[in-house]
């Protein structure tokens, strides 16, 4: 066990110098871009905004049923099969079959090939499900139509909340999709994200709809409250225009009211349809219907065929700046609800930064005096051997860009403590060896060889534990998770190569002094 | 040396009631779930102007009708922490309180830290949080069920079910808050406790193999001692490195490092007079070691 190869020697020589260096490289500024490598900061020690938001994907579902309902009515009467009575009760589409067809209906839904199974070939399974409930029909999403449902509305909400956090303009924000209906928002820096959630939390969907109270509207009326939520008007379902017809929008003063206002441009096809509207409805009122409540209805007075408009509301010039945001930056596909919120100030970071490096300093100068004085030479090689094993571990952390927490610290810390356990354990059992052995590198060898199992088994055990915690935890507790379990790692390179190298060079000029350690 | 073998009892009937007091207090007085566990909103504030102070927070707090509101001093004189749990799960809450200390105390106080948890994540994290312990005691025992012979197992597992509820029950009797980082404490307070108690176990396996003649009541003794040293020096190590984090760490790592301490001080107190006692109990003997390397 003291024997080390020149190759060897070179080997960790090479390693501890290179991980060394990469450990520095948070210090000063390389050149290389190898070394221009810096450990990432968590949320906690450089303040920022973590949000976490859940897709509501309710109304979704049930406009998609909606669809669904005509889709079906449509297939059965080019396939001349009669049904009737097609509803959407509690979720469900629900419709009847005369007795004779019923058979002909489940033959449908399960054709492969058929308009209701859109994916089938893909996926090999079918997006919806049919129950006979005896007197009816009821069809809804299956497990499948569902899953893919839903990751296609997180698919297009993560683009708008990426459009969005990026107009607001915060530096480097980090959006990641999590598990199947929600979406992680991390903004680096941002110690108050009041504007960023109210941004979030609105769906923006925009429609243009004139205001009638003409009963046999062919495509029916529903009444929608004012914003100020006192007022409400009778507004048709049709829609002229919505925010998908929407190029651009911008917050701007109308010279003449001296109001805030936000005014738009139209693609070719709103355009179009903007100008045939506003030239058959004037003196109509047109409806401006932004998320279920009216912003505002002006009274159409000309023809508009510029495919260009505005909106006023009495806007402040912040609100115009955001409505005009969230016009440009497109509906979201559902509503979204933050479900969970940590924002740490930018100054609370900086003090956890320097109570973890003081502790880090603090703890490192108590071990280190606490091995010095229990074992002397032995003692000394311990901690320089600490020394390396501390920039070994930062420097494979910033090797991987790991990201270091407040916890992550309390790891490091957590770290020197017991790094040198194994060092104990071996140096004790050299000690217990000269008890019977009067040959130094005999004994050395010996309580090298003998205290293998026990050092292995204690960092599996802790190592185990890291794993568990990196797989569960969540957020600054991953931090932890990363600092323990790389941790191990380089404590048992620091041991069996760094102090043993050390400790064979000394053994080998001090053979034959009594009372070695 | 030490004769820790004339305690065994002793110590196995303070074990024994360690861990029913903790039962007991676990049941009816339960653990101060924090709001990672339980959802709410929790405010870390500042204060530059001193006639901010917990009870003027406190007025200002309940007169939103947020329901039970605490103020609490937290490290200054000028930091506060408020918890509550936004049981109606108001949307722009924060804005609303903001706008509501704006007018006592103007722009005097600054959040240094806001925290919302609503209610499913709390209950998912307080659900991974139980999945991971009740895992990392799971692998732990595969572990040690693959490395050593069943009683040693068992005696490892006892040392570390005491260590984890003992520790739980002192968070309980003093009512200090679990959250997502008790949990990490938690966890690594199972890793060395399980390192400890094997170190000694390797010793005592090593002697019985060693010594045909000598009883296991003698022979843990012995093992303990020779082990001793190793046991005190790295526990002090660690304890000083978790009393560096407690002391100097900030608030923040106060219930975590307080947690670690009491867990490797239980750890290595348990390693010592629970681990070793289930063998002597057990009568655990030469034949059960060479048995199994015999099958080997």
């Amino acid at each position: 066990m003291l024997y080390f190869s020149k190759l060897r020697i070179i080997f960790i020589i090479f390693f501890s110098v290179l991980f060394i260096l990469i450990s520095l490289s948070n210090l000063f500024k390389f050149d290389d871009s190898f070394f221009d490598k810096k450990i990432n900061l968590g949320l906690d020690l450089q303040g920022g905004s973590y949000l976490l938001l859940e897709i509501d994907n309710e109304p979704v579902i049930e406009q998609k049923l909606q669809n669904l309902t005509t889709t079906i009515r449509n297939y059965f009467k080019e396939k001349n099969i009669k049904i009737s009575n097609i509803k959407i009760e509690n979720q469900n589409i629900s419709f009847n079959v005369s007795d004779n067809e019923k058979q002909s209906v489940l033959d449908v839904f399960q054709d492969e090939n058929s308009e209701l199974n859109p994916y089938y070939p893909r996926f090999k399974s079918h997006q919806l499900e049919i129950e006979d409930t005896g007197f009816n029909f009821k069809v809804n999403f299956s497990k499948q139509g569902l899953i893919k449902l839903k990751t296609s509305s997180q698919d297009q909400a993560i683009e708008i909340v990426r459009r969005r956090v990026d107009e607001v303009g915060t530096n480097e924000p980090n959006i990641l999709k999590r598990g199947n209906n929600r979406i992680l928002v991390e903004l680096p820096g941002l110690d108050d994200p009041m504007r960023i959630k109210s941004l979030l939390g609105k769906t923006a969907n925009l429609t243009f709809r004139f205001v009638t109270n003409d009963e046999t509207d062919r495509f029916g009326i529903e009444k929608i409250k004012f914003e100020n939520g006192l007022d409400e008007a009778m507004v048709s379902k049709r829609i002229i225009i919505s925010g998908e017809n929407l190029l651009d929008a911008q917050p701007k003063m109308d010279p003449q009211t001296n109001q805030t206002i936000v005014s738009f441009t139209l693609d070719r096809v709103g355009a179009k349809r903007f100008g045939k509207a506003t030239s058959t409805g004037i003196g109509k009122k047109l409806a401006i219907v932004l998320d279920g409540k009216i912003i505002s209805a002006p009274v159409v007075r000309d023809t508009i065929a510029s495919g260009s408009g505005q909106i006023s509301g009495g806007f402040t010039f912040q609100s115009a700046t955001d409505l005009a945001l969230l016009l440009r930056s497109g509906a979201l596909p559902a509503p979204l609800e933050i479900i969970e919120e940590r924002t740490v100030g930018p100054d609370l970071g900086q003090d956890s930064i320097n109570a973890g490096m003081i502790a880090l300093a603090i703890g490192f100068i108590l071990v280190i005096i606490f091995m010095f004085v229990k074992y002397k030479f032995f003692g000394l090689i311990t901690n320089v051997t600490l020394i390396i094993n501390l920039f070994i571990l930062l420097g494979v952390l910033t090797l991987f860009e790991a990201t270091l927490t407040l916890p992550g610290i309390a790891g490091i810390i957590l770290t020197v403590g017991m790094a040198v356990d194994a060092n104990v354990l071996i140096f004790e059992r050299i000690k217990e060896e000269l008890k019977d052995e009067t040959n130094n590198i005999l004994a050395f060898d010996g309580g090298y060889t003998k205290s293998r199992t026990a050092i292995l088994d204690a960092n599996i055990t802790t190592l185990l534990a890291a794993i568990i915690l990196f797989f569960m935890g969540s957020g600054p507790v991953k931090g932890f998770a990363v600092t323990l379990g790389v941790g191990i790692f380089t404590t048992l390179f620091s041991v069996y190569f760094i102090a043993r190298l050390f400790t064979s060079i000394y053994v080998a000029r001090n053979k034959h002094r009594e009372k070695l350690i | 040396m030490i004769a820790f073998n004339k305690y065994y009892n002793h110590f196995n009937f303070l074990s024994s009631f360690l861990i029913f007091v903790s039962l007991l207090l676990l049941i009816f007085k339960g653990l101060n779930f924090g709001i990672d566990f339980k959802g709410g909103i929790l405010i870390e504030v500042r204060a530059s102007d001193s006639n901010i102070n917990v009870s003027s927070l406190r007025d200002r707090f309940n007169q939103m009708d947020l329901g039970d509101v605490s103020v609490k001093k937290f490290g200054n004189d000028t930091d506060f922490l408020v918890k509550f749990e936004n049981k109606d799960n108001k949307k722009n809450i924060i804005q609303e309180i903001k706008r509501n200390l704006d007018k006592s105390f103007g722009n005097n106080y600054d959040f240094r830290r806001v925290e919302n948890v609503g209610p499913k994540v709390s209950a998912e994290l307080l659900k991974s949080g139980v999945i991971a312990i009740s895992l990392a005691l799971t692998l732990m025992l595969i572990y040690i069920w693959i490395r050593f012979e069943w009683q040693f197992s068992l005696g490892a597992i006892l040392a570390l079910f005491h260590d984890v509820i003992v520790t739980l029950g002192v968070f309980s009797l003093f009512s200090l808050e679990i959250n997502l980082s008790i949990i990490a404490a938690v966890l690594t307070i199972v890793g060395y406790s399980m390192n400890d108690t094997v170190v000694i176990f390797d010793r005592v396996r090593e002697n019985l193999r060693k010594y045909s003649d000598i009883k296991i009541f003698e022979l843990t003794n012995i093992s303990i001692n020779e082990t001793l040293s190793r046991t005190i020096i790295t526990s002090a190590t660690t304890l000083l490195a978790l009393l560096a984090i407690y002391l100097f760490g900030g608030e923040i790592l106060k219930g975590f490092s307080l947690a670690m301490i009491l867990g490797v001080v239980f750890g290595t107190y348990s390693s010592i007079y629970i681990a070793n006692t289930v063998l002597v109990r057990l009568r655990v003997s030469q034949k059960t070691v060479l048995r199994e390397d015999i099958q080997k």
